[in-house]
């Protein structure tokens, strides 16, 4: 059996408001989300939890890249996660989870599982 | 701070290498709370480094040879009587008596007073030309009289006689050894070592003479020496003669006191490096342990730690010590370890020589055990002593003996194979530096800390600042650690700029870089990271100080500096307003105490003279920091790396002691550097007089207050590794401490590495803090106009940072636990204690009876 489940598409904010190489924290569906945009329209969307400290932190981290991964360095103890799929570059046994994002009429938004 | 009405009087007398590392281990345990230390320095100079006093000869001043640091001798309980020496200790009394004629009555005495070259008593041995090797006054005057001289000659081919003789070769001079016994350094190697290195120093032009007793000194027309002559053999003609024939120590005070003596001379002392009278104590080369005097420094420490810590009511004790020495003579590898000769029973010696590459080594092994194996128990290494350190430790015991010890001493390519056995084998308890005591657990502490020079671990650990002879090892350790560590020993700020941080400050500097876009495209590769970001946007801020969030610097900022907050373990922030010098009115404690009680937040005093209050959600840090400023207050800058706190004493206003207005100078410093970014974080502190109450000594800058003025210190640090900071400079008026602190920090600013606070930059410094005086106080470089400008830019447009945000409605919009909604962040969760909040532990989280939740704003 499969169950066909369709996306709910939640408003995060204007495009405009988010400030390129920094995240904010939206809540979908009663989960934190960290939202990154990195230039333009290219948006990226992880937990908001930090496995490490246990705290919801990671949309206040700082966004740069290791070698040609993208991804942002925990605040508190500064492990870093790929932007793209979640997973923790220090340790590669730690992830966590990503989000569908889109920008739709200058709106971005977060895919509710 | 106690003050101690009766103050004890320690008399020291020597300021020789010992002498003087007794001085500073007693002010580093903070004997001068109580006791008045009083020495007698017989020489014109304070203590100097004599290990190296034949690098004289090579162009280092005596200065560079001295080991007292600047100001050792201002700080208070501290006395040096130069020139003068102890003629006496008249023990009825209690008192030392002076050759100046000072009586001081003592509590307890340390004789300090090292030993004496010998000189055989022969004929004509107090001829112009005759000289000794111990002082730089020696050397000094050798120097002088080379000068005309063709020919010299040492007596004695002992380890100093081989060191003077070198001297004499650096001098120009045709150098003869002459040697009473059949062999050079007949104390340290046997028959095959010492005909090994009679070749390799043949090789170097020297003459060497062995077996020949010096009878005469001959004198020449000219009144000087002429020539030597001997039992056997014709006269040499020489025209300047350095006696090496041995040491003896300096005993004569307690011989005169009737104190018990060696009967080849030394003063004898006990396990607790006391003599036969239990006041007076004797360390270093004047002291007889066990029957032996140790000719070597690292004894002599060991011996000024016990000695320190006896009088300071310990227990330490001395139990003898290790020659083992491995020495680099005109550029010849010898060492001699452990029971070198193999006298002990049951012990054996295996040599192997190399005629060719004039090679000798000869390993001595214990008596095998039950399974036949053998461990490393001494041995004389002569011409290549690469395995000295990986023997020296298997021989301590602090590192097993592999099963074929005999193998290390063969060269690689023999058929043998060389075991790898390299530092990385050293378990943590290995000694590595016997001078200092420091083993390599905590050599690895210090790199693990952020050491990454041989330079810093000195500094910090004290290790190499002895004899020298572990800094090989040292740095061999550093590199290990570093390797292991996965560090890039170049000194590259990440992987997204090639530079390190100076060289990244002065580019941004020169071509007037505003922003890190630029920077990255113009010099670096990549997006950039938590590393380099913070570091590109703390040299704009130190640059040019516009808002740290203005802009694109914003996405820059490390959290903290992004909310302008201190990040707490569960995600909310700390909120620490300035307070300068630590003044505070009542109504701004009441202010605090209403904001506080408004938002539920936990308060506490920090060990910076202010207070702080924790447990602020995002959304609530704008709102509190309004009621803030509206109450007169600014940021306190705790989040950045920046200008924290200067701490005051509360000085001459008040305190019975204070000699000039610490509070104020406080407050003036902390109002002039507040929201100053620099590498890492700076504190300072004022302090009304040399008690110190301030702490000054443990800042970043730190100021005393003296009856003549202020003294600038610079480079203290307190947290992981503490560090004193060290005098800059003395009894200045309040204008010329502001333009030398504006200068150091500023250059401290420009220079330093990313997170390097100015205690390990300090380090770092080639030249020290001497270099430091130069630049900002002989301005050197000519940079100090540049330097004062940059700081006079950071006063004119300083503004408070959080007063910017909460004026201005765009800036407050990024203050948002979520972009979308205005519900709190459910795992944010407080417990009560002591009647005020802390965030929950997990296992809390779970009992709701238990949790109280922060007030909305
Ligand atoms: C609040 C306070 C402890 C307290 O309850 O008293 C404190 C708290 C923190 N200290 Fe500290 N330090 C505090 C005084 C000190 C002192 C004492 C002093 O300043 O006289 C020291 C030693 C002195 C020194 O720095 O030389 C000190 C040495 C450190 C260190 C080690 C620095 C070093 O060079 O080794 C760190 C770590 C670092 O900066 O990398 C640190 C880091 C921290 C951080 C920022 C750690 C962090 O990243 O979370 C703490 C957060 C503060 C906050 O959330 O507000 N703190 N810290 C003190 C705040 C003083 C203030 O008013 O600003
Ligand atoms: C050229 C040379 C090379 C050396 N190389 C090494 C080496 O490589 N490794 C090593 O471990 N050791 C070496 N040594 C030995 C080392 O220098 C000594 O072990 C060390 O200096 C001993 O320290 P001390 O304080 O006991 O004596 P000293 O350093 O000699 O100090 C004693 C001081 O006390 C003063 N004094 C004496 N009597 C009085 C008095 N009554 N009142 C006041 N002052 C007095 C003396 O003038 C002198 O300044 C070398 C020595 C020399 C000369
Ligand atoms: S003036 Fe300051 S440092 Fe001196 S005793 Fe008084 S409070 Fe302490
Ligand atoms: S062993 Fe002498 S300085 Fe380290």
């Amino acid at each position: 059996m499969t169950v066909i489940m369709s996306k709910v598409w939640v408003d995060v904010c204007p495009l405009e408001k988010l400030i390129p190489g920094r995240g904010v924290c939206a809540l979908v569906g009663g989960l934190q989300v960290a939202v990154f945009r990195i230039v333009g329209e290219e948006i990226y969307a992880i937990s908001n939890f930090d496995p490490f400290s246990r705290a919801f932190v990671l949309s206040r981290g700082i966004v740069g890249s290791k070698a040609e991964r993208l991804k942002v360095a925990s605040p508190i103890y500064k492990q870093s996660f790929d932007l793209d799929t979640g997973v923790c570059l220090d340790d590669a046994t730690v992830s966590v989870r990503t989000f569908e994002v889109r920008v739709e009429g200058g709106i971005v938004q977060v895919a509710s599982p | 701070m106690e003050l101690h009405e009766h103050r004890r009087t320690l008399v020291v007398a020597g300021n020789g290498m010992v002498g003087h590392k007794l001085l500073e281990i007693l002010v580093e345990r903070g004997a001068t709370a109580e006791w008045d230390i009083v020495t007698f320095c017989e020489e014109g100079r304070p203590a100097y480094d004599r290990v190296g006093l034949s690098s004289f000869f090579n162009g280092t001043s005596a200065d560079e040879l001295s080991l007292v640091s600047p100001g050792f001798f201002d700080q208070l309980g501290l006395t040096i009587h130069m020139g003068d020496a102890v003629a006496s200790i008249d023990r009825q009394s209690g008192e030392v008596v002076s050759d100046k004629g000072l009586r001081i009555p003592y509590e307890a005495v340390v004789l300090a007073t090292g030993s004496f070259p010998f000189v055989p008593p022969v004929p004509g041995k107090d001829t112009p030309g005759c000289f000794v090797y111990r002082t730089l006054d020696d050397l000094e005057a050798i120097r002088e009289y080379a000068a005309g001289c063709r020919v010299g000659a040492v007596v004695g081919g002992g380890l100093l006689g081989l060191e003077a003789a070198n001297a004499l070769r650096s001098l120009g001079l045709d150098t003869h050894v002459v040697e009473f016994a059949e062999r050079l350094m007949p104390v340290q190697v046997d028959e095959g070592g010492g005909s090994v290195l009679r070749r390799r120093i043949e090789d170097l032009g020297v003459h060497v003479h062995t077996g020949m007793a010096t009878t005469e000194i001959v004198t020449a027309k000219s009144g000087g020496v002429g020539a030597m002559r001997f039992k056997e053999g014709d006269d040499l003609p020489v025209d300047l003669v350095v006696f090496s024939a041995g040491i003896r120590p300096r005993d004569q005070l307690a011989r005169d006191a009737g104190l018990a003596v060696g009967e080849r001379g030394g003063v004898v002392v006990d396990d607790a490096c006391r003599t036969s009278d239990p006041k007076i104590f004797a360390i270093g080369e004047c002291a007889l342990y066990g029957g032996r005097i140790f000719g070597l420094v690292s004894p002599g420490y060991q011996m000024a730690r016990v000695a320190a810590d006896r009088i300071l009511g310990g227990e330490a004790a001395f139990t003898g010590a290790d020659m083992s020495t491995k020495l680099k003579l005109m550029g010849i590898d010898v060492a001699s370890f452990g029971d070198a000769f193999a006298t002990e029973p049951g012990n054996e010696a295996i040599t192997y020589r190399d005629p060719v590459a004039n090679v000798y080594k000869r390993l001595v092994l214990g008596p095998p055990d039950r399974r036949g194996d053998r461990k490393v128990a001494g041995g004389i290494l002569v011409g290549d002593a690469a395995v000295y350190q990986t023997l020296l430790q298997m021989c301590r015991g602090d590192m097993p003996s592999p099963k074929h010890p005999e193998e290390l001493i063969f060269p690689a390519g023999s058929g043998a194979a060389v075991p790898a056995v390299g530092v990385g084998a050293l378990p943590g308890t290995a000694m590595v530096c016997s001078c200092n005591n420091v083993d390599k657990g905590t050599i690895c502490a210090a790199v693990a800390a952020g050491c990454d020079s041989v330079g810093t671990i000195k500094g910090i650990t004290k290790a190499g600042t002895g004899c020298g002879g572990c800094v090989p090892l040292v740095t061999d350790i550093l590199k290990d650690e570093q390797g292991k560590a996965g560090v890039v020993v170049a000194n590259t700020l990440c992987e997204h700029f090639a530079y390190s941080r100076q060289e990244l400050f002065d580019i941004v500097r020169v071509h007037r870089i505003t922003s890190f876009s630029e920077v990255l495209a113009a010099h670096g590769t990549g997006e950039g990271c938590e590393i380099c970001k913070p570091a590109v946007a703390s040299m704009l801020a130190s640059l040019a100080n516009g808002h740290i969030l203005d802009g694109e610097r914003a996405a820059l900022q490390d959290t903290n500096d992004h909310f302008l907050a201190n990040l707490q373990r569960d995600g909310t922030y700390s909120v620490v307003p300035r307070v300068p010098g630590g003044e505070i009115t009542p109504d701004q404690l009441i202010a605090l105490g209403e904001v506080a009680k408004e938002f539920n937040l936990y308060t506490k005093i920090t060990g910076g003279q202010r207070i702080d209050l924790f447990g602020a959600r995002v959304d609530q840090l704008p709102h509190i920091w309004r009621r803030l400023i509206d109450a007169g207050m600014e940021s306190g800058h705790a989040y950045g790396k920046a200008l924290r706190t200067v701490k005051s004493c509360v000085g001459q206003t008040w305190c019975r002691f204070g000699v000039q207005d610490s509070t104020t100078l406080a407050i003036d410093l902390e109002l002039r550097y507040r929201g100053l970014r620099a590498p890492h974080k700076i504190k300072g502190a004022v302090s009304g007089c040399t008690r110190e109450c301030a702490e000054a000594q443990g800042k970043d800058f730190g100021v005393i207050a003296t009856e003549k003025g202020w003294n600038v210190y610079v480079g203290g640090n307190g947290g992981v590794r503490p560090k004193h900071a060290e005098l800059l400079a003395a009894n200045l008026d309040r204008d010329t401490v502001l333009r030398y602190i504006d200068r150091f920090l500023m250059f401290y600013v420009r220079t330093a590495d990313r997170l390097e606070r100015t205690a390990v930059w300090l380090d770092k410094l080639e030249g020290g803090i001497e270099y430091l005086r130069r630049v900002v106080i002989d301005d050197v470089l000519g940079i100090c106009a540049e330097l004062e400008a940059d700081m006079a830019r950071h006063v004119d447009t300083y503004e408070c940072e959080w007063k910017a945000v909460v004026d201005d409605p765009e800036r407050m919009e990024r203050f948002r636990t979520f972009v979308n909604s205005d519900e709190q962040d459910p795992n944010v969760v407080f417990v009560t204690e002591r009647g005020q909040i802390r965030p929950a532990f997990d296992h809390e989280k779970a009992d709701p009876a238990l949790l109280t939740i922060g007030a909305k704003p």
